[in-house]
């Protein structure tokens, strides 16, 4: 039984290092095409760490949505826009870079300092668990305005971008 | 206690995917390459409320559909970016950020 979860916990390490891997060349890569195959793997990683907290249905829409549509319509926007093998226009002086590197570096490092000294406290009590179901019939009862919303405000955007896309041509004649 | 039953382990992942995301939109200068680090924020941010839910929420389905809300979101805000990547690209040719500056004065 403890080798299952020394096994698991190595599992969850490797997910930690592809998002490290994946997040440094989503930021390093020269190639925007790179770039995005970086956020596909930071994205996988991440959907791994939902598995460790208890949630598979959010790991596999973690993997749905954003492994899934946005990265495909990020290359698809990388293929409009320009060649692929196109750099990815790294323009910031040396001096420049410096400075956003310690900037990031002092938010990382306070950010972190602020989460080890905090004591956080857990819920006295828990109503529920982590099963789909339940999460279901919270959607359905007790968040069902936020998800009737959630789905008008994705029906605008893409109705929206299909509008804001539409060539000059096409919008004189309409 | 093993780290991925510790809740700081998670926290400093959300925060490592916050400050990464930001060094990119600094370092990326094309309008796609700042998108894909404002997803890379995003998830940052989606690390969190699951960490959140799993450990101190008193209700395990909030943080759940809270972060189900976000990706919906990051979907939306995604289609609507690369419709306007494409309306500058017809106007400007090219989708560098610095020169579509019309309005700079």
């Amino acid at each position: 039984m403890i080798l299952y979860r020394y096994l698991a916990e190595a599992i969850f390490l490797g997910f930690i290092v592809l998002i490290l891997f994946g997040s440094l060349l989503t930021v390093q890569a020269r190639l925007l095409m790179h770039a995005v195959l970086g956020l596909a793997v930071a994205l996988v990683g991440v959907a791994g760490l939902y598995f460790h907290l208890g949630s598979p249905f959010m790991a596999l829409m973690q993997i749905l949505i954003y492994v899934g549509a946005v990265c495909v319509m990020l290359v698809f926007g990388i293929m409009v826009g320009q060649t692929p093998n196109q750099a990815a226009q790294l323009r910031l002086s040396s001096h420049n870079l410096a400075l956003g590197i310690v900037t990031c570096g002092a938010g990382f490092v306070l950010l972190t300092a602020t989460v080890v000294r905090t004591q956080w406290v857990a819920a006295a009590q828990r109503v529920g668990d982590f099963s789909m179901q339940h999460l279901g019939e919270s959607f359905i009862y007790r968040y069902c305005l936020a998800f009737e919303l959630i789905s008008v405000v994705l029906l605008t955007a893409i109705i929206g971008a299909i509008i804001i896309a539409r060539s000059p041509q096409e919008r004189n004649q309409s | 206690m093993m780290p991925s039953d510790n809740l700081t382990t998670y926290l400093i992942i959300g925060a490592f995917l916050l400050v990464i995301g930001l060094f990119g939109m600094i370092r990326h200068r094309s309008l796609i390459g700042m998108l894909i680090s404002v997803e890379l924020i995003l998830a940052g941010a989606g690390v969190n409320f699951m960490a959140f839910n799993r450990f101190t929420a008193p209700d395990p389905a909030i943080g759940q559909a809270f972060t189900l809300f976000i990706m919906g979101i990051a979907a939306a805000e995604a289609a609507i970016v690369i419709s306007l990547v494409i309306a500058v690209l017809r106007r400007y040719s090219t989708i560098d950020p610095e020169a579509v500056s019309d309005m700079q004065g």
